[in-house]
């Protein structure tokens, strides 16, 4: 008799509400964080550089990289050839 | 000391300029001074639900520009008299509210008030990031439902980084209102129960709003739900969760309007 009125009933969704939430928001929870994370590296990193070569902002690429528990950095830095001199 | 609150939400239409009004009204009538400030700056809709929409002269954006006194924007409630309004400006130009005008305003309103209520817009834009920016408390309207639930998660990251407590390395108190609850629907396991919002979120819970038909009558006459029909369920939740906001200890219930059969034949409301 169950088996049959379960035939007719429809599952509860709620589970699987609260379970794709939490799958998501620990994603986005740490996304967010390494976000300032890399504002603040790259603001810093361009500071460096600058001391010592002109660059563009858009010349300087900082990225961190997830893969399984370790965070790989990688920064990309686009030099002009004939013009690594100090600035004046 | 006045206190500043923001109540935010990130997605719209879950009850913010609902709870605004209700728990401002709330307050008022528990004897504090009291004022609502309207943040939605060219969606302006707290003057609707309040009931002061053919009152509005003077609006933030005047006040903030110096074209009006903050005394003469401010629009005092026909049924309370130290419950007030501050629109926000119908205006589209959203650059006019600034972060230095905002702060004079909020300042000068700490002085005449016991609470400052800010209704934020939805989003994450400017208006949402200004509205929040002073307060001391933060109430965080939130639905059952997944895209409230995770937008709310938004907020709280961003009350926790980006107000002027968290820039000074305080911490801002933060508040979970959960509004449109049905506790029958999560009973049978169709909507997140009041745990797992909780566990997910892990804020502390100022009061669950059941759903409710009085709220659609109270904005319909232009009337706080805790004003226009102070014993309904949702009226209830606010009152207890206004309680709460002052400190007191109040039992955590889920109201009801619901008449039960045992009740019914007793005339009683069940609570």
């Amino acid at each position: 008799m169950n088996g049959f009125l379960s035939f007719f009933r429809k599952r509860p969704t709620a589970n699987l509400a609260r379970e794709r939430l939490q799958i998501l928001l620990s994603h986005e929870r740490a996304s967010a964080g390494q976000e300032g994370l890399v504002n603040t590296l790259r603001e810093e990193i361009l500071a460096v550089i600058a001391k010592h070569i002109h660059v563009n902002r858009d010349q300087v690429q900082v990225k961190v990289e997830r893969h399984g528990e370790a965070s790989i950095l990688e920064i990309d830095v686009t030099m002009p050839v004939h013009r690594m001199t100090l600035p004046t | 000391m006045a206190k500043v609150v923001v109540v935010t939400s990130g997605k719209g239409g879950v009850g913010k300029t609902t709870s605004t009004a209700a728990l401002g009204a709330a307050l008022a009538q528990s004897g504090e001074r009291v004022v609502v400030v309207d943040f939605d700056v060219g969606l302006r809709n707290l003057d609707l639900i309040m009931g002061a929409e053919r009152r509005v002269v003077f609006d933030l954006i005047n006040v903030i520009q110096g074209d009006a006194k903050l005394t003469q924007a401010l629009i005092r409630d026909k049924r309370l008299e130290n419950l007030m309004l501050l629109p926000a400006s119908q205006t589209r130009d959203k650059d006019a509210l600034t972060g230095e005008g905002v702060a004079r305003v909020i300042a000068e309103l700490r002085e005449s008030f016991d609470w400052v209520l800010c209704d934020s817009p939805a989003g994450i834009e400017r208006g949402a990031l200004l509205a929040m920016h002073h307060a001391d408390i933060a109430v965080v309207v939130t639905n059952p439902e997944v895209s409230s639930v995770r937008d709310s998660d938004r907020i709280i990251g961003m009350l926790d980084s980006t107000t002027e407590r968290a820039e000074r390395g305080e911490r801002i108190e933060k508040h979970l209102l959960l509004t449109r609850y049905d506790p029958a629907r999560a009973q049978r396991g169709d909507m997140l129960s009041v745990e797992d919002v909780l566990e997910i979120l892990s804020i502390p819970l100022l009061g669950i709003i059941p759903e409710s038909q009085e709220v659609l009558r109270a904005s319909n006459v232009g009337s706080p739900v805790t004003l226009n029909a102070p014993v309904s369920a949702p009226a209830r939740a606010y009152s207890d969760a206004v309680r709460r906001l002052r400190g007191e200890i109040v039992e955590m219930t889920i109201p009801s309007d619901k008449i039960g059969l045992v009740a019914r034949l007793f005339g009683r409301r069940v609570a």
